[in-house]
């Protein structure tokens, strides 16, 4: 285990922030850290990182304890925790020429991460000047720059357009298959996490709700069907008839559990060959809200 | 002690294009450009004093604004901009999350916010002792040349350097703990106007205040001794109030440390 924790809590005032967290967190995996807004999401993160005092619980990094090995540990952890940490007063590569100094890494290596994050051509203008997503790229070069084992990064994502979103998540999975990182990401997006992560620990109020393989979290969350047609009650019924588990039907529209593609195109085979039009069919994801009621409601 | 030395560098590297570290060059600059722009401008009126007269006066009016008043000031604003440069850009997280003690970050800003002090007084010998001569010889009814003030200025400014290390520890500690900018300056000036009436109507335990030091320690550096030659100045550079200031920055910076190491990063 890359991150291991146990019995983490923490409290801010009476309050309880993160409530007997054990996470575990696979070499060569990508973890998605999932929860809502005000989860305790960071809170784990910057006790991971010892930027808070650990007040109950433990936790081990690469097997080691914290308080024993923090520069052997920090030294293999690229972090990046909300809005990414940037001297707008300096250029982009400024910033990392300044990290550079710390961590002791050479010049060649902050050109190289700003080609990798596409900065290259913004290398020399004021990082107080740059888009948001130029920011969060920025953030991301700084955490790759001392090339660490395990990338930390906290909402990595916010800000980016679906371009920057898919670079990101391509750049992740490159330096999980080909370069055996491992990689601790959380988003409050059920869809983003599903696309890219391996393992996947959902946190609520605090609490961890779930924990495991990212195909495990497919049997909970369930995707469905959507699909627009103009007479969605008969449309139901057919599809009932063949078989299929229609759970919401609405004037215009009716949702079916999802199954695989090919049945998706069976669906869509049907409907066209009874005489209905189909006006649009999708796979839709459940919101993050529905499936904490569903595992709350299943582990109660 | 690795670590120590390239925060110091990152300190330096990261500051250089700002106004915190401008302006401890720009200060003495500025204020001896002014006050020899007026010597020359007034060269008659001073004609007639004698060349140690001269050099008194000369470094007399820069020492009167910044030994006393400009000094405490100038120390508040450097210890938040040291800082500030982390709170602006939410860079604490990262700084702690490096590789590095976080003992050897905290004295690293800290020396280096001591280092700008100690150049700022520096130069502010330098120049006083460069425009001093300057003068001399683009009015040479000035007789600058014929007196050499340079130990007695370097003396004078290290004297001040000292006792302006417990102002400068305290509100270093304060900008560090504090985000904002109103709360370390604002409860430095008011410290700091406590200091002048302290001094200014002469109270007993004056000394205690670190406020006070640079103005008492201009005050307590002509020991009255006598059987002295004329044309000599002693310097006293290790009075009650140096000690005391040394002693409050021994306290502030290690306890600064603790709380450094204890204190969560938000």
């Amino acid at each position: 285990m890359v991150i291991q924790t146990e019995g983490l809590s923490f409290n801010f005032g009476s309050q309880t922030v993160v409530n007997s967290l054990s996470l575990q967190v696979p070499q060569g995996s990508i973890y998605g850290f999932l929860g809502p807004n005000g989860a305790g999401k960071t809170t784990t993160i910057k006790l991971l990182l010892n930027l808070l005092q650990t007040q109950e619980g433990s936790i081990q990094l690469f097997g080691l304890d914290f308080k024993a090995n923090r520069k052997e540990i920090l030294s293999q952890v690229g972090s990046l925790i909300e809005q990414p940490a940037i001297y707008a007063h300096l250029t982009g590569r400024e910033n990392l020429m300044n990290r550079a100094i710390l961590l002791q890494v050479n010049e060649k290596r902050v050109d190289e991460m700003l080609t990798l994050v596409r900065l290259s051509g913004a290398a020399e203008k004021k990082a107080g000047k740059y888009s948001l997503g130029m920011k969060q790229r920025l953030g991301i070069a700084l955490a790759l720059l001392s090339d660490p084992k395990l990338l930390i990064l906290d909402e990595p994502t916010n800000g980016l357009d679906p371009n920057g979103i898919i670079e990101i998540r391509e750049l992740l999975k490159n330096l999980v298959t080909n370069h055996g990182k491992t990689v601790f990401i959380s988003s409050h997006l059920l869809g983003e996490i599903e696309r890219m992560a391996t393992h996947v620990g959902i946190i609520h109020n605090g609490k961890l709700l779930f924990q495991g393989d990212i195909k495990d979290l497919d049997s909970i969350s369930q995707p469905q069907v959507l699909v627009e047609t103009d007479n969605a009650v008969d449309a139901a019924n057919l599809l009932t008839k063949n078989s299929f588990t229609v759970v919401d039907v609405k004037d215009d529209s009716l949702s079916v559990i999802y199954q695989s593609k090919e049945k998706t195109g069976q669906i869509n085979a049907l409907l066209n060959h009874a005489g209905y039009k189909v006006y649009s069919i999708h796979k839709v994801q459940k919101d993050l809200e529905k499936l904490f009621l569903d595992i709350t409601q299943k582990s109660a | 002690m690795k670590g120590f030395f390239l925060s110091l560098q990152s300190e330096f590297y990261k500051s250089r294009k700002t106004l915190g570290f401008w302006s401890a060059i720009l200060l003495p600059l500025i204020l001896i450009l002014f006050v020899s722009i007026g010597f020359y401008l007034h060269a008659d009126k001073f004609a007639h004093n004698p060349p140690m007269v001269l050099w008194l006066f000369f470094a007399g009016l820069v020492l009167n604004i910044m030994g006393g008043l400009l000094l405490p000031i100038f120390v508040i604003f450097l210890a938040y901009s040291v800082n500030s440069i982390e709170h602006k850009a939410d860079t604490w997280k990262t700084l702690f999350s490096l590789p590095i003690a976080k003992w050897s970050v905290y004295s690293a800003k800290f020396v280096y916010a001591l280092l700008l002090l100690f150049m700022t007084l520096l130069l502010f010998a330098i120049f006083t002792i460069g425009f001093g001569d300057l003068l001399g010889l683009l009015q040479p009814k000035l007789k600058f040349g014929d007196y050499h003030a340079e130990w007695m200025l370097l003396q004078i400014y290290f004297k001040l350097f000292l006792a302006a290390l417990g102002i400068l520890s305290i509100q270093f500690l304060l900008s560090l703990l504090w985000s904002d900018f109103l709360k370390p300056m604002g409860i430095g000036f008011v410290l700091f106007i406590i200091g002048v009436i302290s001094v200014g109507s002469e109270w007993t335990y004056a000394y205690l205040i670190p406020y006070a030091h640079p103005m008492l320690a201009l005050k307590s550096m002509i020991p009255h001794r006598k059987g002295l030659p004329p044309d000599r100045i002693v310097i006293d550079i290790f009075t009650q109030d140096v000690f005391v200031s040394l002693a409050v920055f021994a306290v502030v910076f290690v306890a600064g440390f603790f709380i450094v190491q204890k204190k969560s990063v938000k």
